[in-house]
């Protein structure tokens, strides 16, 4: 019930806050996102589950199960759990969502209340498809993120908003067409040995060959068709080059906490996909095409770090930077050991809290200077020392110092991709953490120009220091990155109890 | 407690007509009144009981085991006819509610009110008609009213010219569908659906018989505005008044649909006809009629328009619920197929009202007249967001699901090929419908735009809908269900 509570609690606080008057909706959509986030904090402490969700012998913790849709052969339950690896991104849902609302305070002065009001469906959205173990319910959820984020660009955006508010959705509407067709290939496949699109089921009975063949198209083929579908439908969100070519239009439109949303959550949601369907449930194919896709990652680690190195707006540096991040997600994944899938999970919420981190901070950063272009300003240090000291630690979580989320993330990785048994699994790791040292240059280059030297800005505004509730979310990020830098044991425990029955078949 | 007598279970036709006949009692008492508490309330309280009972024997089984037949036969009330007549009076009930502002100050508004509930009592008749003649008197007691009420805004030049085509359309379509009954009736002997379905076998006059059930259909066709007689539907959809657009493009074509499917399924049966291909005829008309909805929506400027061929679309794939039988799910098929009309009912009316409350407060037709109205009617532009995200397919409404589960049925018969093309509508229609959101939303509103009064009627009217599009998400199950049933009850 507890899953429901958190749902309802999310949709009727969007409604509220939407009807809300504008001057109350900021106070009205903080506390309202309290109560999602005090429920997620109550599940995971209540968190009973092992195993993985997907698998025979995973216990899930908070499920509910029940009939919701029956007709003729078709049967769709409301199918909803946590596992080890669900229940970490639910918190890092509700965490974003209460910090994000957080940052909108300062830079949204208009149409408050629908904009508080769509962040709380966005919550909604992302945490259902976090949770939902149906197929049904999963692509509702699936879709009803589009919609907030959609409008969240499109009203509140920067100059070009339409044109990246629709890029957005055609993308990855387009994206999802594709992957639904793989999917349901996969389903008429299975015939009648699964009648319901219950995924944990419909996993299961892949996984025992149950597979026919179609329309005489082989249980073989139809495997390989159903997992590019399902990939490149993945890819666009994740976003993997080079279907990435939406994100930084997005980001860079999109306002700060919409931004916060997008990279630390939404993008997520992609990899989140990519681990459940193409890795769990077709593990045979992911290995056949394991160079392959390590070959995308280790492209989009370095290939997305070149284009941060060449970006002279701050918050597109930020940007192109989660794509080399999501990389890594993908080369932990496709390692498909327990430190890489581990690794991969737990690079999910390093990332999110730390691209979080790093959009507020360019988020407060532009609202006091108007300007993300590093050749604007430059010695911000002295006039907002605080916002300065976040986006150092940002940066330097980014780069992998010890004791960070990031590190961790990124050593579990290589720990795991290195002792991967793909061909070439040695040097594509290799070549990946060569990504870091790019990363590390372009940090360390934006913060030299922006953060330090001489005080000089090409703005009419002058440099105060932050408000605190600018403050609040960053300082939090920067906290909860340092206790998942230090005790990774919290959610990594969990992730690998999860992610330990995906090897004991296929590769 | 003894059982209720038959004639009970044409209670919402009763009650519809009852109330027809007590607003034209008011109205004669005392004429031109501009009462608009007691004229649209008693509409208002007539179509909710009709809706009660139809509700109300739908659950206590009475459309089982058959249905009543009364009045020879005349009459059938079974899940079918109880399901489209819920399907009517939902949208009567929102039309009402809607009128209640958007008439203030007219003068004939008993009038209104009357034929709108004449209106309905035809189509409820529809749904249970058992004949062919009782088809052909119940269309036109629909269609009488409806021409007269597009053209209730007397001094409006589109109202009128928007009537007389449908008129002109209407008259020739009604010939058709007439001279096609005569046929079947002479190649049959019989007006009864039942005699049709007896006789038709024995009849050795295929041709007659074929070109008798293709006039039959052009005249459904007519009614639910499919191609090739959809070329009143954006001209009245526009011309008449916004409540009126919404009760034509929403009910009177699910009334279309519910004799389509009756005639269709019991009358020329699959298993009866074999000599006429009729299901490969409404497999071209579903294509050609979603194709062309959906291309002519997306090139249009006016809302009022778009959405007109927007509904021409919806048209297309409720087709589909004929023109996928014969694969072995007739009955989900069908029984999707009214689904996505009941889901479509809510979500087109209101986006019709919608418009009707843009009418109301004077702010111009085009997409570019809407630019911006989101900051100012927040609450109203979400509604309309909803419905038009529903009907593109989005799951922020039911239309998600029916849809999903029409295409389902459809792939699930073996006509993969025809969900296809629908899908691939479907995807495209999201274009025009976004442009919508774009523009209430997106854009900045241009000039000095103001608003007076946010009109209580009209933003029930309108939220309600909302509200029921989206907990049909949830609540699927409890349409859809009797929906299948009552298809099934056909074959």
């Amino acid at each position: 019930m507890i899953i429901e509570l958190l749902l309802a609690f999310c949709l009727i606080g969007a409604v509220v806050v939407f009807v809300l008057p504008d001057e109350y909706a900021p106070v009205g959509a903080l506390t309202a996102s309290l109560f999602p986030l005090v429920t997620s904090f109550v599940m995971w402490l209540g968190f009973d589950g092992s195993g993985n969700a997907f698998l025979e012998g995973g216990q899930l913790a908070h499920e509910t199960m029940v009939q919701w849709i029956s007709l003729g052969p078709y049967t769709i339950n409301w199918h909803v759990g946590v596992d080890g690896i669900s229940m970490p991104l639910v918190v890092l849902a509700t965490v974003l969502t209460t910090l994000a609302i957080l940052t909108a305070w300062t830079p949204i002065d208009e149409r408050r209340s629908q904009f508080y009001g769509l962040m709380l469906l966005l919550e909604a959205g992302l945490l259902g498809v976090f949770v939902a173990l149906d197929f049904f319910a999963w692509l509702v959820f699936w879709e009803v993120v589009l919609v907030p984020m959609y409008m969240l660009i499109g009203v509140w955006g920067g100059p070009r908003r339409k044109y990246a508010a629709v890029k957005f959705f055609v993308y990855t509407n387009l994206a999802t067409l594709v992957m639904f067709l793989g999917f349901m290939a996969l389903v008429f496949g299975l015939g009648d040995s699964v009648s319901t699109l219950d995924m944990p089921a419909i996993t299961q009975a892949i996984r025992a060959g149950e597979l026919g063949s179609l329309a005489g198209i082989a249980p073989g083929t139809i495997k390989t068709v159903a997992f590019v579908a399902m990939f490149v439908g993945f890819a666009v969100k994740v976003p993997v080059v080079p279907v990435h070519t939406w994100l930084p239009d997005a980001h860079v439109e999109a306002p700060t906490p919409a931004s916060v949303m997008l990279a630390g959550a939404l993008l997520k949601m992609g990899t989140y996909a990519l681990l459940r369907f193409n890795f769990t449930m077709l593990p045979d194919i992911a290995a056949d095409f394991a160079p392959f896709i390590a070959l995308l990652a280790v492209v989009s680690v370095i290939y997305g770090a070149m284009l941060a190195l060449a970006q002279q707006d701050l918050k597109r540096i930020v940007a192109y930077s989660s794509i080399s991040s999501m990389g890594f997600v993908i080369l932990g994944l496709v390692a498909y050991t327990e430190y890489g899938l581990g690794g991969a999970t737990f690079q999910m919420l390093s990332h999110g809290l730390l691209s979080g981190l790093l959009f507020a901070s360019v988020g407060v950063i532009y609202n006091t200077t108007h300007t993300r272009m590093v050749g604007d300003m430059s010695g911000l240090a002295d006039r907002m020392p605080v916002t300065t000291g976040m986006f150092v630690a940002g940066s330097f979580g980014y780069m992998g110092l010890p004791f960070m989320a990031g590190f961790m993330g990124e050593y579990f990785i290589f720990q795991g991709s290195f002792a991967a048994d793909f061909a070439g699994s040695m040097v594509f790791t290799a070549v990946a953490m060569f990504g870091i040292v790019i990363v590390a240059g372009y940090f360390l280059y934006a913060m030299q120009r922006t953060l330090f030297g001489e005080y000089r800005l090409e703005t009419d505004y002058t440099v105060g220091r932050a408000a605190v509730h600018d403050i609040v979310p960053l300082a939090v990020l920067v906290v909860l990155v340092i206790v998942l830098g230090t005790a990774p044991n919290i959610f990594f425990d969990m992730i690998t109890d999860a992610v330990g029955p995906m090897l004991g078949g296929g590769l | 407690m003894a059982p209720l007598p038959d004639w009970t279970a044409a209670a919402p036709a009763i009650l519809l007509g009852l109330t027809a006949i007590a607003l034209l009692i008011i109205d004669s008492i005392s004429p031109r009144s501009k009462n608009r508490n007691l004229l649209a309330g008693t509409t208002l309280v007539g179509t909710l009981a009709a809706l009660a009972a139809a509700v109300g024997l739908l659950v206590t089984g009475t459309g089982t085991n058959g249905g009543v037949a009364i009045y020879g036969g005349q009459i059938v009330v079974d899940g079918m006819s109880l399901f489209f007549t819920i399907i009517f009076t939902s949208v009567a009930a929102l039309v009402t509610l809607a009128s209640y502002d958007y008439l203030a100050g007219e003068n004939e508004q008993a009038e209104y009110y009357a034929l709108v509930m004449l209106a309905t009592t035809g189509m409820a008749m529809m749904a249970s008609a058992g004949s062919l003649a009782l088809v052909f008197v119940s269309f036109e007691l629909l269609s009488l009213p409806s021409y007269a009420l597009v053209a209730f805004l007397k001094d409006n030049r589109g109202s009128v010219e928007a009537s007389l085509k449908y008129l002109l359309v209407g008259a020739l379509s009604s010939a058709i569908l007439l001279y096609g009954i005569s046929l079947v009736y002479g190649v049959t002997g019989g007006l009864s659906f039942e005699t049709i379905a007896a006789n038709i076998q024995n009849s050795g006059l295929t041709g007659m018989l074929g070109i008798g059930v293709l006039m039959v259909l052009g005249g459904f066709a007519f009614k639910t505005a499919s191609v090739p007689f959809h070329f009143w539907a954006p001209e009245a959809y526009e011309g008449a008044p916004g409540p009126i657009s919404a009760f034509l493009s929403s009910a009177s074509k699910a009334a279309g649909f519910v004799v389509a499917f009756r005639v269709f399924t019991v009358a020329f049966g699959l298993d009866i006809v074999s000599s006429v291909d009729w299901v490969l005829a409404f497999q071209v008309l579903a294509i050609v009629t979603m194709t062309l909805g959906n291309f002519a929506a997306a090139t249009q400027d006016n809302v009022k328009r778009m959405l007109a061929y927007s509904s021409v679309g919806q048209a297309g794939y409720v087709l589909i619920g004929l023109a996928a039988l014969g694969g072995g799910q007739d009955a989900l098929v069908l029984g999707m197929s009214m689904t996505h009309l009941l889901v479509y009912g809510f979500m087109n009316t209101g986006a019709f009202l919608f418009i009707a409350l843009a009418e109301h407060w004077d702010i111009g037709r085009t997409f570019a007249d809407y630019n911006g109205l989101g900051s100012q009617a927040p609450i109203a532009c979400a509604a309309m967001s909803v419905f038009m995200l529903s009907l593109a397919g989005i799951p922020l409404g039911g239309g998600f699901l029916s849809k999903y589960f029409l295409f389902g049925a459809a792939v699930g018969a073996g006509f993969w090929w025809l969900a296809a093309i629908a899908i691939v509508n479907s995807v495209l229609s999201l274009y025009y419908y976004l442009r919508v959101v774009r523009a209430m939303w997106f854009e900045e509103s241009n000039g000095d735009r103001t608003i007076e009064g946010y009109p209580l009627g009209l933003y029930t009217a309108v939220i309600a809908a909302a509200v029921v599009t989206v907990l049909l998400i949830p609540a699927f199950n409890f349409v859809a269900d009797p929906a299948v049933d009552a298809a099934a009850a056909l074959f």
